[in-house]
């Protein structure tokens, strides 16, 4: 279909998928190209999924099931991508889903032979959201070239989960679907580790908060929110569908900052 | 005056000094993993000379030349 007001926009996630019943929980699926993100999907759904597009756009989006202890768990594989400040049409679609999705977890896939890479996207989701779970994938291919991980090590500083797999055998997928159940059912509290900057922008965050948090984005995390309006990133549309003041206030914050 | 990634030869390793690219193009090299101080080395050049493949990060990246123009390293 073209685009039309109702295949584009923020309303657009509210209603997804033929198959949803009200007692799925929504998991997303993200992470960098590469990482063997489509294996992990494709080892949870089996046969049990469906492509199609993302609405109004190209990109492809392929959704499944699978059931774990009793509860249905619906996967959406968002595009791979190595940021989410929308680079591209992909990216930009998988923002959207993070920021405005309706989902209850979002497993972010890494690859273990390239950590640091991987972790940008990590701790960019981490800071939109504490429902995630990390899964290190590629822990054959790490094994091979010498590289070990130390999971727990990593979970402590992430403050989330962390899973080790390697989807292609098959194996870690049951510690992934028990973790992913753990931050679904809020049995466990994540405390994402939280990134702070320097003095300045630290303090603009804390001006833009007082202002976000008298209006109404209900579910948007209020300090990525203020970080995004700094970043002078254009959320005219996201203003746009909320009927909100805020994007005056980030003009005025951005003017404020330039001169200051 | 810096030197640029695009000028440093084949076989060399040097440190990400600054960015001179804006807008998206800044943010992609970024994400990338070119950021300031991070150690890049020139890995090969394909057979007509562009684009060239950097190591950055535990990863291998191609960039065009008009790309690696953008940072300047040392």
């Amino acid at each position: 279909m073209g685009l039309s007001h109702r295949s584009t926009g923020v309303t657009v996630f509210k209603e997804e998928g033929a198959k949803r019943r009200g007692t799925d929980y929504i998991v997303a699926l993200a992470g960098n190209p590469n990482t063997g993100k489509s294996t992990v999907f494709n080892a949870l759904t089996g046969l049990n999924q469906h492509t199609g597009n993302w609405p109004g756009k190209t990109v492809l989006r392929a959704e499944g099931y699978y059931k774990h202890q009793g509860q249905e768990y619906l996967l959406i594989d968002l595009p791979g991508t190595y940021s989410l400040f929308a680079n591209s049409v992909e990216e930009q679609v998988a923002r959207d889903f993070i920021c405005f999705g309706n989902y209850q977890v979002i497993i972010v896939v890494v690859d273990a032979t390239c950590l640091e890479r991987n972790l940008n996207l990590a701790l960019q989701v981490l800071e939109m959201t504490s429902k995630v779970v990390i899964c290190v994938n590629l822990l054959d291919e790490a094994k091979r070239k010498g590289i070990k991980i130390d999971l727990s090590a990593l979970s402590e500083e992430l403050g989330v989960p962390v899973v080790g797999t390697n989807a292609r055998e098959g194996v870690g997928l049951e510690q992934l679907k028990t973790a992913v159940k753990k931050v679904a059912s809020g049995s466990i509290a994540a405390e994402p580790r939280k990134i702070t900057y320097d003095l300045e922008i630290e303090s603009a965050i804390s001006d833009l908060l007082t202002k976000i948090e008298t209006n109404s984005f209900t579910h948007i995390n209020p300090r990525w929110l203020a970080l995004r309006l700094l970043e002078g990133e254009d959320l005219l549309q996201l203003g746009k569908e909320a009927k909100n003041p805020v994007v005056t206030e980030h003009n005025k914050t951005k003017v404020a900052l330039l001169e200051g | 005056m810096f030197l640029s990634l695009a000028d440093t030869p084949v076989g060399q390793e040097r440190h990400v000094e600054s960015l001179s690219a804006t807008g998206i193009m800044r943010r992609r090299l970024l994400d990338l993993g070119f950021v300031p101080g991070a150690p890049v080395s020139v890995v090969r050049k394909a057979p007509l000379g562009d684009p060239t493949a950097y190591l950055i990060r535990g990863a291998i990246i191609a960039l065009r030349k008009e790309e690696a123009a953008f940072i300047q390293v040392k």
